[in-house]
């Protein structure tokens, strides 16, 4: 008999769509950086500060969004700090997601003692305040790109491990898993071949919500100082330091604020785009 | 050699109690299977029925070696299996095959119909696997372009195919059938089960049928188990165990079948 | 007056795909029909249409779902839920679902007279207890402080069945309610629902695919296929003569454990060849005339 319940499902990918788009567009403006910026990100002009966007009263159409304090483009900045965003989210992201998700699939699909010994340490390490956590390694291993990253790993890896044990956990008690078993399949193979392809949606999402996070950690780093080396622009610097000028120029704020949101976003719808994408159930 | 496919003596699992674990210290067991033996000669089809918790369908897991048992013996075709590593087993593996209950749980569903019946072959080193893949749809019954298909696009009746096509591409010498017609509605059933007696003839197949539904079990099985909590409560060829149930558990069962007939007592 | 009657119910997909095609059955208060027929043919869809939980992607393109007289879709969203609360429940197929795992049972069960209707908690919680006495529960005020996961699958059906009753619905809808459980624990739970449903005098439409239990709880059934009526009778006269090819062939398909020759005949393909013709002729009048 004719069934349609299959052809119930979701609607496409308009998220796909709008939030590939941004991040689309921030992949190439930080690739090309250098060479679309209108200015050096660093060179000051004190003759030139606090001048508004360029469809204000008083803007300098040379600065398009304007300039802060000192002088300083603020699309050029945007642009250099949107290129350190994205490093930071892909590689910090990344990372994490390899631990994380690696020792999870281990703890939940071999359970026993390593499920013991990673859930102990899982534990132990939550327990940590995340932000002090940071601070404190940054402090130890000293300020940089590298550090940066290394303490978002450190400290979100814990995140990955979690859901994927309970996924895995969850998998493992399948029968298509007891199927492999009995036709003869090694763990290993099993855990790749079964268990992993079905996890993979929920990595995903999660490593694309961490790609926001990362953002977000390297932006309140930043803020306070705890980032990279401060002549390098940061969106997470430049929020800082338009701050203080809120009044007299908001652009100085808003714009790698408004970018910053836009870009967590995308992220995370991302994330739920790719993540109905991947499962050929409900395609 | 003897005509025994299986012999079990004294067959007995438990499992832990997990929510009555100490803090420190092991969980308390249960005792899910207390002591089974009887033997399974080579082409019969054994029913083994019961209730949920009877232990039916741990006994078939122990016969497949999913599950090891705490003690007793189970020897397959001569061989006690009882406790062999995986690494023992994978070569006789390819003997014993199982088709399970839930046909959406049994087959991955990131996974092409193709390449689950493969999955198997693959792993025993056969060659020739598109060929055996299209031996086996055709066996049971399905066209040569499923393969390419995903489970989610097959009604429930042809996933179960799906799983039979699974167990057989192998050409074991027995099947367990874990409660496989449980799911589906009269007609994908009555079509599971006269594929599987067609099977059984063509294949020289032995089967051990698990199920908690006597009236399925009729036709296909010569002989019947029936296991209440634990332990084998009547063992009979089936004519006699229909015409003359021993165990009360037995009548118990076969009251609790409604017939489609509105004379029948039955409440 | 029928306490239900739905009338001519057209439900698609948003594709346009017939899911209920022109379905029309009647339930008289106080009586079991049951509603019968093969996986996807839609008699799950008939109960959520009449309960206003269709899923997302399936509307309803035509006829009308009166209930007690009223028809229902031309009430406001929130007095619909009103009238099913008050009057209508579901007894679900899944009892491992349809109970929250992190909620206690207790307030499971007085949830609909708490929230829809109102009751004060200490009486809605008296209330729990005499219906879990009711459905053969012992110890109820242990029970009601469990979790779900602490109880077995019968009990846990029991607990549904106490739930549907609590507010004395007089339409009760039981969506194969006993298909996930073993044929012993079967027995028992239909004879719940029979002793139940004949104690509070409610209608109830029980939707299965297994003719043997209509035979035990129905006094009349439809017939379903691919979303279009086949057949509705009584069940005495469906058992005795199916007026319809595709009726005698579900019969014979049943296995009975009575005949040494116990029937394994599936549906024949002569047989569902003829009904989808059936169908067929009738999308086609139907597109004939026109869609609304």
């Amino acid at each position: 008999m004719r069934d349609a319940r299959g052809q119930i499902r979701r609607l496409p990918g308009l998220r796909l769509w709008l939030s590939g788009g941004w991040l689309t567009f921030l992949v190439l403006a930080a690739v090309f950086a250098p060479l679309i910026s209108p200015h050096d990100p660093l060179a000051q002009d004190l003759f030139a500060g606090r001048l508004p966007p360029v469809w204000e009263q008083g803007a300098d159409p040379a600065y398009l969004l304007g300039t802060d304090s000192l002088g300083r483009d603020v699309l050029s900045r945007m642009l250099h700090g949107g290129r350190l965003a994205l490093i930071v989210a892909l590689v910090a992201g990344t990372l994490t997601c390899l631990i994380g998700a690696s020792l999870g699939l281990i703890a939940g699909y071999y359970r026993g003692w390593a499920d013991l010994v990673i859930s102990r340490f899982i534990d132990i390490w939550m327990a940590f305040p995340p932000v002090l956590f940071a601070i404190l390694l940054i402090a130890v291993i000293g300020t940089g790109l590298m550090s940066v990253i290394i303490a978002i790993v450190v400290i979100d890896w814990t995140r990955f491990a979690r859901v994927v044990r309970a996924e895995a956990m969850s998998q493992g008690a399948m029968d298509y898993v007891a199927s492999a078993q009995v036709a003869g399949r090694s763990r290993l193979g099993t855990a790749l071949s079964e268990i992993l392809p079905n996890v993979l949606p929920t990595i995903v999402a999660l490593l694309t919500l961490e790609m926001g996070i990362a953002v977000i950690v390297e932006a309140i780093l930043s803020f306070v100082n705890l980032s990279i080396s401060t002549d390098q622009p940061t969106w997470g610097g430049m929020i800082a330091e338009g701050r203080t000028s809120i009044y007299q120029a908001w652009w100085v704020l808003v714009f790698p604020l408004f970018a910053l949101f836009l870009t967590v976003l995308s992220f995370s719808q991302l994330g739920e785009g790719l993540k109905d994408h991947f499962d050929p159930v409900l395609r | 050699m003897s005509g025994m496919i299986y012999e079990l003596k004294d067959l007995k699992v438990s499992f832990p109690d997990m929510s009555r674990k100490p803090f420190f210290g092991a969980a308390p067991r249960i005792e899910v299977l207390k002591g089974l033996t009887f033997d399974i000669p080579k082409g019969e089809v054994l029913g083994i029925v019961g209730g949920s918790g009877s232990g039916k369908s741990t006994l078939g897991r122990a016969l497949i070696r999913l599950i090891e048992p705490d003690s007793g013996a189970i020897r397959f075709e001569g061989t006690d299996i009882s406790h062999l590593g995986e690494d023992s087993l994978r070569p006789l593996r390819r003997r014993f095959q199982m088709i399970f209950q839930d046909p959406m749980s049994s087959l991955n569903p990131r996974r092409r119909v193709g390449g689950i019946i493969a999955g198997p072959m693959r792993l025993q080193g056969l060659d020739n696997i598109r060929g055996r893949v299209d031996e086996a749809l055709d066996m049971v019954g399905l066209p040569r372009a499923f393969a390419a298909r995903y489970p989610h696009e097959l009604s429930g009746g042809q996933r179960q195919r799906v799983g039979i096509a699974r167990a057989i591409a192998l050409k074991p010498d027995f099947i367990l059938a874990d409660e496989i017609v449980s799911g589906l509605d009269v007609s994908s059933q009555a079509q599971v089960l006269n594929l599987l007696e067609s099977l059984v003839k063509d294949l020289g197949l032995t089967l051990a049928f698990i199920s908690h539904d006597l009236s399925v079990i009729r036709r296909l099985c010569s002989r019947i188990l029936v296991l209440y909590k634990g332990e084998i409560v009547e063992n009979a060829k089936t004519p006699e165990l229909f015409a003359n149930p021993q165990a009360e558990y037995t009548r118990t069962l076969l009251d609790a079948i409604p017939l489609p007939d509105p004379e029948q007592v039955w409440f | 007056m029928s306490y239900l009657s739905i009338q001519d119910l057209e439900v698609r997909l948003t594709n346009g795909t017939p899911l209920l095609r022109r379905v029309s059955l009647d339930v008289e208060p106080g009586e079991v029909r049951a509603l019968v027929g093969e996986s996807g043919a839609g008699k799950s869809m008939i109960g959520k249409a009449v309960l206003g939980i269709l899923p997302r992607a399936a509307r309803l393109t035509g006829g009308a779902i009166l209930l007690d007289g009223e028809n229902l879709e031309s009430l406001s969203p929130k007095a619909r839920r009103q009238r099913i609360g008050a009057k209508v429940a579901l007894i679900p197929q899944d009892p491992l679902t349809a109970l929250n795992p992190s909620r206690r049972v207790g307030p499971q069960v007085t949830d609909r007279l708490v929230d829809i209707l109102g009751w004060k908690r200490s009486e809605a919680e008296m209330r729990a207890l005499e219906l879990l006495e009711e459905v053969h529960i012992q110890a109820p005020d242990r029970v009601m402080k469990a979790y779900p996961h602490e109880l077995s699958g019968g009990m846990r059906q029991r607990i549904l069945i106490a739930s549907a009753f609590a507010a004395e619905p007089k339409l009760i809808i039981a969506d194969e309610p006993t298909t996930a459980l073993d044929v012993t624990v079967q027995k028992q739970i239909l004879k719940l629902i029979r002793d139940m449903q004949q104690r509070h005098g409610t209608a109830l439409l029980f939707v299965t695919h297994d003719l043997g239990v209509v035979s035990k709880i129905a006094q009349t059934l439809t017939v379903l296929y691919a979303g279009k009526v086949v057949e509705a009778t009584d069940v005495g006269a469906f058992f005795a003569h199916p007026a319809h090819a595709y009726s005698r062939a579900l019969l014979a398909a049943t296995p009975k454990y009575t005949d040494p020759e116990s029937s394994l005949t599936p549906v024949p393909g002569s047989v569902i060849a003829a009904v989808e013709g059936e169908v067929a002729a009738f999308d086609a009048e139907l597109s004939g005339a026109g869609r609304r």
